[in-house]
């Protein structure tokens, strides 16, 4: 009996990546492709009043200028999530004369080549009426909005009495706190190819839902579905940015059609800036009572954020606050302003990641007040059950979580007072925060794939970004198929397979491989009923299902398997070239009984230099309650990823619009620093590895580890930087000059 | 834009006179102009290659200096034993800017001209005194954290982005210019101009006329000598504040010192005031910190940079620590 | 269609002797992915701080989005795709291979460069050489504790296969 899932199996499709021949969007081979070069607009409020385009529609090689003008009916897509037609933005691209914020497209060059395509962008001029851009929040806080719901979450919430707890609550805290916008910054720039054959479109993408890129294409060229194949099996990392439909892949379409050939546009990083969305700034209060034991007995939390003027996506930073920790009186606020700013949009645990931010630090400051451990404060307000939803948790680990995490970190050896650690001239600090994501599960569905040589093929329309879904796949139909994962080839990245959720949420385990594994069992109940059907064979006149098909061969029952065939020798003698599985799987009444939430800890080790302001991020032990791991190597490859994008979050990232104009000044990668080489150090990353019971019928108990991993990293490290200097950073990023 | 003619040239004569005749720009490694043309900043009408001209040796002279040919790679240069041993600031310097692939690409005389990372100069849309004359300053009232307090006037703000040229300051480098009429050396302090009111001439080199050299004298600077920078991230970032600096240190007492700084001021920064305030004093924090005030008297922050200041004092202290441990 | 002002360079490709044509300031990232067809190199950025354009020429690691083509006129060019033999990995690859240093996989044709390019001049390197040769190479996804991991145990293969 192989057991692939738990294992540690090296990456299926490492071998293309580490040769350079895994094909990502702008690497596939298309003939007689012509180059497409997107123009933004160089304003951030107002309309075109002109586009002077004869200069550059006579360049050498220029194909065609398409903008507003000129551009074919586009239709608003639905925008609805559920229903699988989610645009990054309600208004398609080209809809009108309206600019909305600077880096929106306002025309597209089509040329023999990109240089010619460069060259003639660059003669296009456009003529404005400025109006005044609002850019920053403060500055639109006047028409600042409750928005209603968010993803079926109600945004303003309220238990208890919480102003009433406050002005009682022996220990009270509070503080605003603020994180800045930041970008997903894949190292892959977003790109589309379009080639039409007919009134069929083909896309080549790199999206991390392809069957939502289908859909909303579809809708907003207003063809059919059908007509539409979307092609993405290899993507640069995503975040996020990739989730949602940008316009991007309508313009190459478009574009395509214009020329009658294929088209392929390629974003720069600077369109990567305002094209395909970003984390929103964030500004947070939050209030917290206390009892002198610790036992919180009220949290207001309170926040506004931005949004753009042609959607509504609104970073639900205080939606964690009303069940990470047992507090009967709490309320939570979210307000939105929208300013002319490029959209905001899902990064790597949306809402989670800068509500931590404030929530955590909070905490970690309400210790202080009240002299107690901050690992034993969170310890006292563990919540048993969904205080919230009042729903029993499906399964919790996170006590065990701050216990492993604290253990391996030696937390124990922790000085409670700020400034009382040092390493030589260097600060030492040491913080800590909790981590949280819900545990989300949507349908997918799955085919597996039987051939007569004996190898199997596992087949979803989901998506690897990177975390390792080509291999987690293969792990499930190895083991179900009791073929060696060496045998088995993934299959994804592509809307003509079995349909499959948004890359995102961190649900792609959860939810495709109970599909997997459903599909792998009907392929081999196929196999058992041919069997039965074999002429003079070891099967003759029996039921199938006296027949067992396992580790690669299929015998009687009670049999020893080598009384059997191998299964390729079924096929063979049946003169089958496959057999075919199909899964379709998906979530039941378990979602109204349970809520589903993973958990973690991370402890951090700073070192702070005070003569020259520096932190270095010396040492991270984070520990998740995940459910099973079914691959500890790609999972904690996601620990480390999530653990380095959070250090990049507390130290660096900030996104810098400049107020006057609305435009973006540090648009590159050399004026958004993330994290280099340099930055990183000791990161351990542990797993409680214990099968959620709940959240798939199928006894996997996998829950999801990409986004639960950057929670909680930019507060443990602003917990540490205090506790190293006594100084409480509370606006993110924490850089050199705020700590001079 | 592509440029219309680009032409390979094999001597320095040759490329002296296409480079006069037909206002044409050097390219050597090609990293600054190649990144400046696709932002549209940087549009040569004519380039002349000159990565064929024999200028990539580094040599001894008999007078005791070192002689850096223009084309010799900055990774080179830093890898070089008589560098690491005997200006080891340098070779520091320029293992603190950018990356193993930019450094074996960019030359001597390429870093000593490369341009500005200000925003604003970077994009076309704004108006840039630097890319277009009185066409106005962006960065003044703009976002400018990352913008220079020394050295500024009120069309420019922008600082000079390397990290070997603040090096060359320290150690008194000269850079020797061949024009049409010959040869000069020019004290590397000089070579870069305050922008006063024409930020657009950034340095004293003349149209037709190419860097052939970069020599170091020998100096008493080698032995105490560091180079300390200051920024976001831990690596591969331009400089926030960075410091170079040497002593000449004689039991606790300091002789002479140099003192240069980056990241903080509109060209490479030799800061004599604090030399001043460092020469006869006790080598100690308290001179260090002295001198570091004295560095920064003068300095004019706007409405982000303001920290700089401080960041740039601190730069120094900790250089001058370095450099005394060294 | 070669542009009017382009010119024909002829350089060793990866081993392969080949002419290619372009205009002498195309960028040879551009060259590389267009016209030899060569996509594994990969543009992160178009500017030099990321690292996934880098090739070897000449033996010297390169950000190919700033290199000009005409630096490639005789040049000897290596890209990711001339790094193992056939399908036989180089140790590198081998080594992020099993160590996991590949995640997303964009950054790391640049990044197995970066390595080759250290451990052949570098057998035995420190970590700070290894850092100090992996500092112009991005990574989004992998923390880079994963990519140390690799660059240690190509070390490694690399000193066995010697020995």
């Amino acid at each position: 009996m192989s057991t692939a899932v738990g294992g540690s199996i090296s990456r299926k499709d490492g071998w293309v990546k580490v040769t350079g021949r895994a094909p990502y969007a702008a690497d596939h081979p298309i003939a007689g492709v012509a180059h497409a070069v997107a123009i933004q607009s160089t304003i951030a409020n107002g309309r075109i009043t002109a586009i002077a385009t004869s200069l550059a529609e006579n360049a050498p090689g220029v194909l065609a200028v398409i903008h507003h003008g000129n551009a074919p009916k586009l239709y608003r897509p639905e925008n609805d999530f559920m229903s699988a037609t989610k645009p990054g933005e309600a208004r398609v691209v080209f809809e009108d004369d309206r600019v909305h914020y600077s880096g929106q497209y306002v025309a597209i060059i089509v040329a023999e080549t990109l240089e010619q395509a460069r060259y003639a962008a660059e003669l296009v001029k456009i003529s404005y009426a400025v109006e005044d851009p609002l850019i920053e929040t403060d500055a639109a806080l006047d028409s600042a909005y409750l928005p209603d719901e968010f993803f079926g979450e109600k945004l303003t919430t309220k238990r208890g009495d919480p102003d009433g707890a406050l002005s009682g609550a022996a220990v009270t805290h509070e503080a605003s706190y603020t994180t800045p916008i930041e970008h997903h910054n894949p190292m892959e720039p977003s790109a589309s190819i379009a080639v039409w054959n007919g009134d069929e479109l083909t896309l080549y993408e790199t999206t991390q839902w392809v069957a939502g890129a289908r859909k909303t294409v579809a809708q907003t060229l207003g063809i059919a579905e059908e007509k539409i194949h979307i092609v993405s099996p290899f993507i640069g990392g995503g975040f996020g940015c990739k989730g949602f439909v940008w316009p991007h892949s309508v313009l190459s379409a478009i574009a395509a059609k214009k020329v009658n050939r294929p088209v392929k546009l390629n974003l720069t990083r600077k369109h990567m800036f305002s094209a395909c969305g970003h984390r929103s700034e964030t500004k947070q209060h939050v209030r917290l009572g206390a009892e002198r034991n610790g036992r919180l007995v009220a949290i207001d939390h309170d926040t506004v954020v931005q949004t753009s003027t042609v959607e509504e996506f609104v970073e639900a930073c205080g939606n964690t606050s009303r069940f990470l920790y047992s507090c009967p009186n709490v309320r939570v606020r979210h307000r939105a302003v929208r300013v002319n700013v490029a959209t905001p949009t899902p990064m790597r645990a949306p809402g989670e990641n800068p509500g931590l931010f404030a929530l955590e630090s909070a905490l970690d400051e309400l210790a202080y007040k009240l002299n107690m451990d901050p690992v034993e404060l969170r310890i006292v307000n563990h919540a048993d059950v969904n205080e919230h939803t009042r729903k029993p948790w499906s399964s919790k680990y996170l006590k065990e979580c701050y216990r492993m995490a604290a253990e391996h970190f030696e937390w124990a050896r922790r000085a409670l007072q700020p400034e009382s650690m040092r390493d030589g001239n260097v600060l030492v600090g040491w913080g800590m925060a909790t981590a949280t994501y819900p545990g989300i599960r949507s349908p997918g569905a799955a085919k597996v794939r039987l051939l007569q040589d004996g190898s199997v093929d596992v087949i979803s329309a989901t998506q690897d970004m990177g975390g390792g879904t080509y291999t987690t796949m293969a792990q499930i139909a190895a083991d179900v198929m009791g073929v060696a994962i060496e045998r088995i080839r993934t299959v994804l990245g592509d809307s003509l397979l079995p349909p499959a959720p948004v890359s995102g949420g961190s649900m792609t385990t959860a939810s495709i491989l109970p599909a997997i594994r459903k599909a792998a069992q009907d392929a081999l109940s196929k196999l058992r009923q041919l069997a039965a059907t074999m002429p003079a064979s070891p099967f003759t006149n029996r039921p199938h299902d006296d027949i067992v098909a396992e580790g690669g061969r299929v015998f009687p029952k009670g049999a020893d398997p080598s009384s059997g065939l191998a299964y390729e020798d079924v096929l063979k003698r049946t003169n089958q070239s496959e057999i075919e599985g199909e899964g379709y799987t998906g979530p039941g009444p378990e979602r109204d009984k349970f809520a589903f939430q993973s958990f973690g800890a991370h402890f951090v080790e700073v070192k702070v230099d005070p003569e020259i302001a520096t932190v270095q991020v010396s040492r991270v032990v984070s520990a998740f309650d995940v459910g099973r791991i079914v691959n500890p190597k790609t999972a904690r490859s996601q620990g480390y990823s999530g653990v380095i994008m959070g250090i990049g979050m507390a130290l660096m990232e900030h996104t810098v619009y400049d107020s006057r104009d609305g435009s973006i000044v540090t648009s590159n990668l050399a004026d958004y620093a993330i994290p280099v080489n340099a930055d990183a150090h000791s990161i351990d990353i542990l797993f409680v590895d214990k099968p959620d019971p709940f959240i798939d019928s199928d006894g996997l108990g996998a829950r999801g580890v990409g986004e639960i991993t950057v929670t909680g990293v930019a507060p443990a490290i602003a917990n540490a930087v205090y506790h190293a200097t006594g100084r409480r950073i509370r606006d993110l990023p924490i850089t050199p000059d705020k700590l001079l | 834009m592509q440029p219309f003619s680009y032409e390979k040239v094999t001597n320095e004569h040759e490329a002296i006179e296409r480079a006069r005749l037909g206002n044409a720009t050097f390219v050597a490694g090609g990293t600054t102009l190649v990144d400046l043309m696709k932002l549209n900043v940087e549009v040569p009408a004519a380039l002349v290659d000159i990565n064929a001209l024999p200028l990539n040796q580094i040599e001894d002279q008999s007078d005791g200096s070192i002689r850096i040919g223009a084309l010799v790679r900055n990774g080179d240069l830093a890898q070089d034993s008589r560098i690491q041993s005997r200006y080891r600031v340098l070779s520091q310097a320029i293992l603190a800017g950018a990356s193993a692939q930019l450094r074996n690409m960019a030359t001597t005389g390429g870093n000593l001209m490369q341009r500005t990372r200000c925003y604003y100069f970077r994009d076309p849309v704004y108006p840039c005194n630097k890319r277009q004359p009185g066409a106005g300053c962006a960065a003044m009232d703009g976002y400018n954290r990352i913008h220079a307090v020394l050295g500024v006037s009120d069309k420019c703000i922008a600082t000079h982005p390397s990290d070997m040229a603040v090096a060359l300051v320290a150690l008194d480098a000269s850079v020797h210019i061949r024009g049409a009429n010959g040869e000069r050396a020019v004290p590397i302090t000089e070579f870069h101009l305050l922008p006063g009111d024409t930020p657009h001439r950034e340095t004293v080199v003349r149209p037709g006329e190419l860097i052939t050299y970069v020599t170091l004298p020998s100096g008493p600077f080698g032995a105490h000598s560091a180079y300390v920078k200051l920024r976001d991230r831990a690596s591969y970032e331009f400089a926030l504040a960075s410091a170079a600096v040497a002593l000449q240190v004689e039991g606790t007492t300091v002789r002479s010192a140099r003192v240069a700084l980056g990241g903080v001021a509109t060209k490479p920064w030799r800061a004599l005031q604090a030399e001043q305030v460092l020469t006869g004093s006790t080598a100690n924090t308290a001179a260090f910190r002295n001198a570091a005030d004295a560095a920064l008297t003068g300095a004019v922050s706007r409405r982000y940079n303001a920290y700089k200041i401080e960041l740039a004092k601190r730069a120094i202290v900790r250089a001058l620590t370095d450099a005394l441990m060294d | 269609m070669p542009d009017r002002r382009s010119v024909r360079l002829t350089c060793t490709l990866n081993g392969r002797r080949l002419s290619l044509d372009a205009h002498p300031m195309a960028r040879l990232l551009d060259v590389l992915r267009q016209q030899a067809g060569l996509t594994g190199t990969k543009e992160g950025c178009g500017e030099g701080e990321c690292g996934a354009c880098s090739v070897l020429l000449n033996g010297r690691l390169a950000n190919s989005c700033l290199t000009p083509f005409a630096h490639a006129d005789r040049a000897t060019i290596v890209t990711i795709e001339g790094i193992a033999s056939g399908d036989d990995l180089h140790a590198v690859q081998e080594a992020f291979l099993e160590c996991g240093g590949a995640q997303c996989g964009i950054c790391t044709p640049g990044i197995v460069l970066a390595a080759v390019d250290l451990l052949e001049r570098t057998p035995h390197p420190t970590e700070h050489d290894v850092r100090a040769a992996l500092a112009g190479n991005l990574c989004r996804c992998t923390g880079y504790m994963r990519i140390f991991d690799s660059v240690l145990e190509a070390c490694r293969r690399l000193s066995a296969s010697r020995a």
